[in-house]
């Protein structure tokens, strides 16, 4: 895991049932099975990311989170967790719902449209930007849905979601050493810990 | 160790060369599901790679309706391989160079185990009909005997395709403790009744035939050959998929033409194609154990016993599983694989699941695929080499 997402890990509770929607190659499992002993599974669809995992040893499951998570039963686990998907929903509100309805609480990371970086690009390049964290083409990109930390608080009040947590990343200069004063501005990636 | 190296013109240098079958006599009483109790039964198996010194390296492969012991490499004189050469052998997925693989024809069949043609003492004749009903426990139960024998403590995995994968999830319920790994392929913890509707069918062709005469064909020294020839024609539509077949035959001539062709009655590729591989089968297989296994499919239900909870039942399991379907599967479709694997999410087991994209049918189990490949491979790789750290 990433340096600066260490602190995920004291928001799930050591032994407890964890599933990370979009889990990419596990390393954010096969961390937290070593280090908290959580019990956990991942969905991927992409071959080269659950090969990855299985040779890991994590429980990867194809599934597309796209179509229907009904499979999974209301509240059948402690945590549910998302790392840089919810731009690439079809939905991502309803995505949302689904988290908190499988998981007792949920945990989502997502890029921050709102930070200078994209606001300049848009203002004075005058093109849809691209970036480290949104590095695609908007005609090829898999980020369908932009918005800002802003926009997904106005969200989580809109469906009575409880923030637990919040925590805004900035790993470039100086937007690390600015964050604090001007969030929405200076954060590169949003992280949540929610609950209903 | 039965495989002996061989020239390597002979045979591809990839498998495992030539193999030779061992058969064994259990003289331990094995109790069938349906209460008979056979005093011994004779099993015929292959095996391929080393045991290691603390016997660990041992994987069980369990075969389908129509398999049998010959997995890999190579029968003196043969053409073709065992049934999955693609994936068992040295360097291959399930690697012979790693692992010791154990592949035995299951009692019922008619490979040379204990079957239908074999003598039943009481009678001094072939069972023919009278073989008792089988259940896929009865094959686990058997192939704990060979384990026994064999001096196994635990098999690194018990692996599967189709009915093979309903034995491993058996395995995984019945004896928890004797396996760490159940690869579970193009499998379903039950039958749909559309399914059980292409096994009837197929019963009723081979009953149908009139040189079935109830079953006892050997001893009245005739065989249903047409009748199992149907049922296996029946049968092997199924195994393969609608894209498959146009992309193999289309609507292509092997006799006959449109336009003027009297003369020979007009045939189509597909259709040659399928008399041929119903008129093999039929020369190779028994119409009895073709019943018989196919009734064990009908009647496998994984959780019937667990209060109809697959969760419930998977809770009894210790072992990790690992879930393979595929797309075009429509015999045992990837929401039969996808059930499974909820089941066990649900129970709390270990589990990944790999939804393979092919356009061959249920026969993809066993035909070339690099996804499949690496997913199989990639898992067992994982398993051996924990194998070997410990060691």
């Amino acid at each position: 895991m990433n340096q600066n997402f260490n602190f995920i890990s004291d928001w799930i509770k050591p032994g407890s049932r964890l599933l990370d929607l979009g889990c990419g190659d596990g390393s954010l499992l096969a961390d937290l099975t070593k280090n908290h002993s959580i019990r956990g599974y991942g969905l991927e669809i992409d071959s080269q990311s659950i090969e990855g995992c299985i040779a890991r040893g994590v429980n990867v499951i194809e599934q597309d989170l796209n179509n229907s998570l009904d499979n999974f039963a209301d509240q059948s686990f402690d945590t549910v967790v998302m790392t840089q998907a919810l731009q690439a929903m079809r939905h991502p509100h309803l995505v949302l719902d689904e988290m908190l309805r499988i998981g007792n609480e949920c945990i989502i990371t997502f890029p921050n449209f709102g930070s200078w970086r994209t606001r300049a690009y848009l203002a004075f390049r005058g093109r849809m930007p691209v970036t480290k964290q949104l590095a695609y083409e908007w005609y090829d990109t898999p980020n369908i849905h932009f918005f800002t930390y802003s926009d997904f608080e106005a969200l989580c009040i809109e469906r009575n979601i409880n923030v637990l947590h919040r925590k805004f990343i900035a790993e470039q200069f100086p937007d690390n050493l600015l964050k604090s004063l001007w969030p929405n501005l200076f954060t590169e990636t949003a992280v949540y810990h929610l609950s209903r | 160790m039965t495989s002996i190296p061989l020239e390597p013109l002979a045979v591809p240098t990839d498998s495992i060369g030539l193999v030779s079958p061992q058969t064994v006599l259990i003289e331990k009483p094995l109790t069938l599901a349906c209460g008979t109790v056979l005093p011994s039964h004779q099993l015929v198996f292959e095996t391929y790679g080393t045991l290691n010194s603390d016997r660990s390296n041992a994987i069980l492969i369990c075969h389908a309706l129509s398999g049998d012991h010959h997995a890999a490499g190579f029968h003196e004189g043969d053409s073709k391989p065992g049934w999955w050469n693609h994936y068992i052998g040295p360097g291959k997925a399930m690697d012979s160079d790693r692992f010791f693989i154990v592949s035995v024809n299951n009692i019922g069949s008619c490979f040379g185990s204990t079957g239908p043609t074999s003598i039943n003492p009481e009678s001094g004749e072939a069972w023919g009909a009278d073989f008792p009903s089988l259940r896929a426990r009865d094959w686990v139960e058997s192939q704990k005997h060979l384990m026994d024998y064999l001096g196994i403590h635990c098999w690194a995995a018990v692996i599967g395709g189709s009915l093979g994968g309903m034995q491993a999830m058996r395995w995984s319920l019945e004896y928890p403790e004797k396996l760490l790994n159940a690869v579970v392929i193009a499998s379903s913890m039950k039958l749909s009744a559309q399914n059980i509707a292409f096994n009837e069918i197929a019963r009723r062709a081979i009953k149908s035939d009139p040189d079935f005469c109830d079953g006892n064909y050997l001893q009245e020294g005739k065989a249903p050959l047409h009748g199992l020839a149907l049922a296996r024609m029946i049968g092997h539509v199924t195994y393969l998929s609608d894209e498959v077949l146009g992309k193999k035959f289309g609507r292509e001539l092997a006799s006959g033409d449109f336009i003027d062709g009297t003369a020979d009655p007009v045939e189509f590729e597909v259709e040659s194609y399928l008399n041929y591989q119903g008129d093999k089968f039929s020369n190779a297989f028994d119409a009895n154990s073709y019943i018989l296994i196919t009734k064990m499919l009908d009647y496998f239900d994984l959780a019937r016993e667990y209060n109809n909870s697959a969760a419930e039942a998977f809770a009894h399991a210790q072992c990790k599983f690992l879930l393979i379907s595929f797309s075009s599967d429509w015999r045992f479709s990837p929401q039969r694989s996808q059930e499974i694997t909820d089941a066990l999410i649900r129970a709390g087991k270990d589990v990944s699941y790999a939804a393979i994209d092919s356009n061959q049918g249920h026969d993809s189990f066993l035909l070339p695929n690099s996804r499949y490949h690496a997913a199989l491979g990639g898992y067992l790789n994982r398993v051996a080499n924990q194998l070997e750290s410990s060691q």
